[in-house]
Parts: structure tokens; sequence; C-alpha cells
């Protein structure tokens, strides 16, 4: 692997960047792999990454079924933070948060991790009583939290209505100044790199139709480019977790739901932190691009069809218009639909499955994005030894038979 | 944007005015205290979630506020038809299946129970079956 730094930078520039090394390669499929991974976006490619780098496994495929990183990693509003209230997701997402701190460093490649902080809103009494529950939490969790009245939020975000004329003042909110965002395309050419440097073959255009299971056991993929035989095999497929799960014979408490997103015209800096409302449900940030990424809440429906109704958007940007005034006539540039899987607790699957060999890392729902690194993390190991990582033990498939759910549904700041 | 035929108030309305609650057709387990912690979990947690024909329960909240169901696609999102409480849906996955292999697909049967369907949308539906 051809290493980045400043030197490489000036070294190529005299030969006008025309020779830079592919990022990855387009290998053929081999006839069989110890590991295979379906679902080439961010956590699928950190999998690989982290079985490679961690546990020296490399005879690994990644098999995606369009390009790199072009489902949700690419669709998502970016945002990163690990303000949970329960000791087990706090603990998932702040082992990811660790993770972010040193990505770049680590995967040699600009994932441009910007810890901007992330505000999330209260507006009612009992959003506050939440705020400062879930805060203390926090912090006996050992995660960066403060509870902000409105005047200390209206001195970090100038723009924001904090007026009592708001149809609904803010009254505070929660601030992990650690939190922030992340450009996602990097995060998943970074993973890519760093596993192909490894050995691990990345196969984009590359679509499992089915799996081969030998009593009870699973020992490979049919694909579009022929069978591929596994020894492990680790779905990471995001809304269509649902569908491979039905093609292995088995169904998971999933849901798939298009989720939204907008970018606005491009402006000059405006907005240096990242904005999150559960009460009027939006999210904000603005890109080093300048244009302002916003987000809100599901379309309620199932749909795999990557789009959804524009009376959500139209709610999306009443919140932004109400939370800052400011907005009101800024245009906006792109809207898309990225689909996710929703759980009934708001909280992930890293689980064993009915079929041996068979694991799958889905359930993220609208929130996987922030995780990518810790899931990739932990779910490495869960396929290298064979059993759920400590971190990803409690987000077993069971616990929807056993009732140990981990309810983060609103709990979380969570804006859904 | 759905266009939604409510079968109660016999008319097409925006989608703004219905809310979709899941999948329709889920039987209560008529005893909950016999079932499993298997069968119980299942009842309250697992849905089918089909990449395809996808039969769901609606309210109509800002009209009649009456739960009617829709059989839908999830991909294509065309409605293929609505029909009241304790109705049976006429078109299934298995039904556009049989009639795909007998070579006549006619999903908007029936009139005003459906969402005009364009070739184009029957043709997805036909190909997701595949």
């Amino acid at each position: 692997m051809q290493r980045y730094s400043g030197f490489g930078l000036v070294k190529h520039a005299l030969s006008h960047h025309e020779n830079w090394q592919r990022q990855w390669r387009n290998p053929t499929p081999r006839k069989e792999y110890d590991v295979i991974i379906i679902g080439g976006g961010g956590h699928g490619l950190a999998t690989a990454y982290y079985l490679a780098k961690e546990h020296g496994i490399t005879n690994v495929a990644v098999i995606e079924k369009g390009w790199l990183g072009g489902g949700n990693t690419a669709r998502n509003t970016t945002i990163v933070r690990s303000n949970y209230l329960w000791d087990e997701s706090a603990a998932l997402y702040e082992h990811s948060m660790k993770l972010w701190e040193g990505l770049s460093q680590d995967l040699n490649y600009n994932v441009m991790f910007s810890q901007r902080g992330v505000l999330n809103l209260g507006h009612t009494l009992q959003d506050m009583r939440d705020i400062q529950r879930r805060v203390n939490a926090n912090r006996l969790n050992g995660i960066d939290s403060e509870a902000l009245d409105a005047q200390q939020v209206q001195e970090i975000v100038p723009i924001l209505d904090c007026s009592k004329r708001a149809r609904y003042p803010v009254m505070g909110a929660s601030w992990q100044p650690r939190a922030g965002v992340a450009r996602h395309d990097a995060v998943a050419w970074g993973f890519a790199r760093g596993a192909d440097a490894r050995g691990v073959d990345i196969l984009q255009q590359t679509e499992v139709t089915g799996f081969k299971i030998l009593d009870g056991r699973v020992v490979g993929v049919h694909t579009n480019r022929g069978d591929i035989g596994a020894k492990t095999v680790g779905c990471v497929a995001a809304g269509n977790s649902g569908v491979l799960a039905r093609m292995a014979g088995f169904r998971l408490p999933l849901e798939s739901h298009p989720l939204q997103a907008l970018v606005s015209e491009p402006l000059k800096p405006v907005l240096d932190t990242v904005v999150m409302s559960n009460h009027v449900h939006g999210y904000i940030s603005q890109s080093d691009k300048g244009d302002l990424v916003i987000g809100a809440g599901i379309d309620g429906y199932l749909g795999y069809g990557q789009r959804g109704s524009y009376s959500t958007v139209e709610h999306t940007l009443q919140a932004i218009v109400e939370m800052f005034p400011i907005f009101s006539r800024v245009r906006m540039n792109r809207q898309w639909g990225g689909i996710v899987d929703t759980c009934p607790d708001a909280c992930p699957i890293l689980s064993a499955t009915p079929v041996k060999g068979l694991f799958f890392n889905c359930g993220w729902g609208t929130g996987g994005f922030k995780a990518t690194p810790g899931s990739g993390h932990v779910f490495a190991a869960t396929l290298a030894k064979g059993q759920a990582h400590p971190l990803a033990a409690p987000f077993s498939i069971d616990r929807f038979h056993t009732g140990a759910l981990v309810d983060e549904h609103g709990a979380a700041g969570v804006a859904h | 944007m759905f266009h939604i035929y409510c079968p109660y108030c016999e008319e097409h309305r925006e989608e703004e005015e219905f809310h979709p609650k899941g999948q329709a057709h889920i039987a209560r387990p008529a005893e909950p205290e016999a079932c499993s912690d298997e069968e119980w979990g299942d009842y309250l947690f697992f849905r089918d979630n089909p990449r395809g024909i996808h039969h769901e329960l609606w309210v109509h909240a800002i009209g009649c506020r009456k739960f009617f169901n829709i059989t839908r696609h999830t991909a294509s999102y065309e409605i293929l038809e609505t029909y009241k409480m304790g109705e049976q849906p006429t078109i299934t996955a298995e039904s556009l299946a049989r009639e795909e292999k007998a070579g006549h697909v006619q999903v908007a049967e029936g009139g005003q129970q459906t969402v005009g369907a364009s070739d184009a949308a029957l043709a997805s539906v036909k190909g997701a079956q595949g």
C-alpha cells in the first residue's frame, strides 16, 4: 500500500498527480474464503479491515451488490456521538468513539473526523428531565456530557432561535463536546484501502442470491458471479438484512424504512456544531463544503425504494426553520433516501443465527454511521472467535425472546 | 407521495391524511399465557418485512379515523388494492406468481379499489416476483 503523507503529495505533484496507485484491486472471486462478508458499506469494510488487522484473517471477501459505500454509508448525515443512555449501548458507541479518535492515523486516510460537538435540544420540562438523567448516566459511564441551559446553548449557537417567541422555546440541551461529524465516503474508502492492502478481496457488482447450507451450517453463498465457498459468513447489509435472512430461512425482528436527508446550496460558515432536536424533530450541521446537511425521521411505511414521501421532507424543513429562522430562504440542493433496518428496541443486532457459521450485524436503524469502526471491530472479533465479543453480547437476537431488550427508543436523544 | 383510496370514505385522499401502522393480519395468540417465550417474542417483535408484496395496516387519521388494509409493493411502492378490516386480500405474492405463470397479470382489476397501476409498475412487480 502506498502510504499517504505531505512528502508524498509534493513528490506526486512533480509528476502532475498522474501516478497515484489505485486504492484497492478489483479481483476475480476465489473458489473459497475463510470468511465472507456480505455488504460493502462502512460496517462491512470495517469488519474486513479489523479481521485482517487484529485477527490475522486475510482470506476474506467483501461481497457488494452495487459499489463500495453506495448505500447508507453515502446517505447518512455523518453525525458521530456516544451519549447513549443504557450501559450496554453507551459502551458500544463509546468504544466506537475511541476508535474514531485515532481512525485517520490508523487508516493513513483522512476521514475528516471533526469533533465539533453535538447539542441535543430540550423544549419541554420532560425533555430537560430526560436530558439530566442521560447526562448523569453518560458521566457515570465516563462519557463527556453536559447539561446546558438556554443561555449557554445560545452562546454556542448564536443563530439558533432561543427566544421565548418560538413555538417550542429552547429550554436547554445536552452537549457532548467530543461528538461531531466525519466524511462518510472517506470512511468507506479508508477501510476498503486498508483491508485490500492486507489481502482482503473486495468484490463489487456481486450480488448474493442465496446461501449454501449443509446440515444447518453455512458453507458458502450463491452469487450472480457463481458459487463461493466460505467457512464463516457475516451479513452486514443494513436495509436488506431481512431479505438475506429470508434466503437463509429465518426472520429477523427488523423493519426496513426509507430515511430521507437533504443538503442545501453551499453557504459561508454559519454553523460550527451539530444541532439535534427530538421535539421539533430535525437535525442539522454544516459540511466543510458549506452546505447544510439536514435530516429527521423515517417514513413510517416499509420501503426498499431508497426514496420517501415529500411530506416527510416538508416536516423536516418546518422543524429546521422553526429552530433557525435565518435559514428560511436557503434553497435545498439535493434530497435522497436510504433504507434503514429499524429494530423494536432501537438497538442493533450483533449475533449468531439459527444457521451455524452465519452471523448478522444489522438493525442499526437510523444511527449506524457513528458506530462504523466500533461495529466492525466487535463484529470482526465475533466472526474470528465464533462467539460474541463482550460488547456485542447484549445485542444477541435472543433478547427478543428472553425480553432483555436494550430500550434506547427516545432515551438517547435519537431523533426518531 | 401516495394517493390512497379509503375503502370506508370511498374516495382517493392525500397520503398526509393517513398513518401507516405496520404489518396487517397478525393474529394475537388466543391464549397468551400458554405461549412459549419464542411464540410470544415472535408475535411481539418479528415481522415479514418483505421486498415485494406487503399487506399492511393504515389508519385514515385525519379522515374517518378507521383502520383498513393496503396491499402494496415495497420496492415500487405501487398500491395494488385497499380493503376493509376483516377482509382478506385478493392480490398476494402467491396469486401474482400464479398469474405470471399463466401468462396474464391483471393487477388493476376491481377499478376503484386500485390506484392506477402503470405498465412499468406492473413490470416491476412481476420482476420482483421472479
